[in-house]
């Protein structure tokens, strides 16, 4: 399905859903990544963003979740501008699971799932029943029940991840967003940590949010897909209709076949033979110089995003 | 609540406040031990009382002589001394925080040395009294801090940057300090000196009431801020996402510290290592994660009235001002830091 036209839609549509940006510039200081960017997140569903390395997709997930505030436009949230809603308001509808995050020495499991209480919480209701059955709750929900008394440092890098998530659900908000929630996993703690994030979204109903590098893990978790290119939007929709090869191609410039997911039915993108692909190259001389240059380009760009930020 | 380190106590009408057992106790702990330190201190001295003669004379059943030596001389030295180390501690344990590094403490990344090159342009260049001195130690640690969180912001402080910049602070700082010293006549360079070794000696209630008045606006102020700034502990993005302003309470957290400091300094001079090693030892005893800011004032108030005793007694006739105790301590304390943090891999 590729993206329409809306121009000229309200910032409040009735209808409307509760998280989407409004025509949106997002910049780091003078370098600019997404122009006049719109997008609506579809209530209670599973959104996942896919697009090739510094096309914007983490950005968006930043600006989604308030920490970059966009240069023109707005982010809305419930059809108002995010930035200026008190931060704690925020925060109990709208949680982030952000790609750095660090464990304090010698935190226990138990405390650091607490801490996602804190937007619920003030000085002198520092610590109510309910807090305590939320925090219980999570710790269920993401399997790290009985880990509870143990140290943060001393988990896998899959516990861990779970204990994060757990976090974030202590949290209670019903918009969800997750940066890049399997990078550094091994194959089966993906999976894990993905139908972890299913089920959430299935029982909990809760609207989910998340920036996926593996597009098969996308097309089989998802229930919508936002494709990134270059700071814009090529195609959104149900990934059963996003995902062709044509498109794969045209956001990724990558040849594939797309087929059905054997276990899912799903799309599964499968590359296409080194040698097919070398045999296109050589037909389109002129197009894939200017592919990689492009590349390149993107490839600086994200240098120079990372280097500002805190180390992982 | 369940967790090893946590409980709650809750009132009626949906009062809770959260605490930790283990920290509790090591707060009660170092009160203990600083009030026991300070009535040993307040007894010790060219005229000895004994520690029941000290509290009985606390508490105004005295002679006059006692009431003379205790009230007037050795009480308000002692009240300056952990008002001076919980201070120092307390912004240390703030800045510590904040940068997510031991070594991004005050008397590390150039607070210290902005006060005194405050202190002694006042002494050098103006020759200015006691007060006033006490007022350039001020302004030069504001002065300091502000240009500390100048040059080290960029879209947010981050604990590196903030290490870094203020070494290079702390290296550009001191070389004014000499060069004041160069500048100074003999009288003025004997004071400098003086005031730059960190000292107790002859500290009454003048400098006792307005370092009271700060702590008694600032102390409450950081404590109040204790929870957000345990959620910037896990990185900018999670205290975000959690509802903490994250640039607000950073800056506020930070000018009530640099505030600390700079009133401690003013009071005693820059005395060293206090802030570095304070908040680490009080995190050592309560095993607790996050700032543990009430444990390190009481532990930096303990330290520092056991560093006065030791320089005052330890060393016979030799009475030494207590910046050269904490000097030597902590100096060794900062190497084994060092050390233990290049073992874990954070430098």
């Amino acid at each position: 399905m590729e993206r329409q036209q809306r121009t000229d839609r309200p910032a409040t549509a009735p209808g409307g859903q509760r998280l989407s940006a409004d025509a949106v510039t997002l910049a780091y200081e003078q370098r600019v990544i997404a122009r006049d960017l719109s997008v609506e997140i579809p209530d209670h569903s599973f959104t996942v963003i896919v697009g090739p390395n510094a096309c914007g997709k983490s950005t968006l997930l930043r600006a989604l979740s308030r920490m970059l505030k966009p240069t023109e436009g707005r982010v809305l949230l419930d059809g108002q501008a995010i930035h200026s809603l008190p931060a704690k308001k925020v925060a109990k509808t709208l949680g982030l699971l952000p790609q750095s995050s660090i464990a304090p020495d010698g935190i226990t499991v138990a405390d650091l799932v607490a801490r996602g209480r804190y937007p619920h919480q003030s000085l002198l209701r520092q610590w109510s029943p309910e807090d305590e059955a939320i925090v219980q709750e999570s710790m269920a929900a993401t399997g790290v029940a009985e880990l509870g008394e143990r140290y943060v440092d001393e988990l896998s890098g899959g516990q861990r991840q779970r204990v994060w998530i757990a976090m974030a659900l202590a949290q209670q908000t019903p918009l969800l967003l997750l940066d890049e929630p399997t990078t550094y996993l091994d194959i089966q703690h993906q999976i894990d940590v993905l139908d972890l994030c299913a089920e959430l979204h299935e029982t909990q109903g809760r609207t989910l949010v998340a920036v996926l590098h593996d597009l098969n893990h996308a097309a089989r978790y998802a229930t919508h897909l936002i494709a990134v290119r270059d700071g814009e939007i090529v195609a959104e929709g149900p990934p059963s209709e996003v995902v062709t090869a044509e498109l794969v191609e045209r956001v990724f410039g990558l040849r594939c076949q797309v087929i059905a997911d054997p276990e899912t039915g799903t799309p599964l993108v499968v590359p296409a033979a080194r040698q097919a692909r070398a045999a296109g190259r050589a037909k389109a001389a002129a197009a894939p110089e200017a592919l990689r240059k492009q590349g390149a380009r993107a490839a600086s760009a994200a240098g120079a995003g990372r280097g500002s930020r805190p180390p992982a | 609540m369940i967790t090893r380190t946590s409980k709650a106590l809750r009132a009626p009408g949906g009062l809770s406040v959260r605490y930790q057992p283990r920290a509790t106790g090591a707060v009660l702990l170092l009160i203990a031990v600083t009030a026991a330190v300070g009535i040993v201190l307040i007894g010790s001295g060219d005229y000895p009382i004994s520690p029941a003669e000290v509290v009985a004379t606390l508490m105004g059943d005295g002679t006059m002589a006692q009431e003379f030596v205790v009230q007037d001389l050795r009480l308000p030295r002692v009240l300056v001394a952990i008002l001076v180390g919980a201070a120092l501690a307390l912004g240390g344990a703030v800045f510590q925080s904040i940068s997510r590094n031991p070594l991004g403490s005050p008397d590390v990344i150039g607070f210290g040395q902005g006060s005194a090159v405050g202190a002694l342009t006042v002494i050098v260049l103006f020759h200015g009294g006691q007060s006033a001195v006490a007022a350039g130690a001020v302004v030069g640690g504001l002065v300091t801090g502000v240009l500390i969180y100048l040059l080290a912001w960029k879209r947010g402080v981050h604990g590196f940057r903030l290490v870094l910049v203020g070494i290079g602070a702390a290296a550009m700082l001191t070389a004014v300090v000499h060069y004041l010293i160069t500048k100074a006549d003999l009288v003025d360079a004997t004071r400098a000196v003086l005031w730059m070794t960190g000292s107790l000696d002859g500290r009454d209630w003048t400098q006792f009431w307005p370092l009271l008045a700060m702590c008694a606006v600032l102390v409450p102020l950081v404590l109040a801020f204790g929870r957000p700034l345990r959620m910037l502990e896990m990185g900018d993005d999670s205290a975000y996402a959690l509802g903490v302003r994250v640039e607000r309470v950073r800056l506020t957290l930070m000018c009530a510290a640099v505030l600390l400091v700079s009133a401690a300094t003013a009071a005693a001079g820059p005395i060293v290592f206090v802030s570095l090693s304070a908040p680490q030892l009080a995190r050592r005893l309560t095993r607790a994660p996050g700032p543990n800011l009430a444990a390190s004032a009481c532990m930096g108030a303990a330290l520092l009235l056991a560093a006065d005793w030791t320089a005052s007694n330890a060393f016979g006739d030799t009475e030494l001002p207590v910046g050269v105790v904490t000097g030597v301590v902590g100096g060794v304390y900062l190497l084994a830091l060092l050390v233990t943090e290049r073992k874990a891999g954070r430098i």
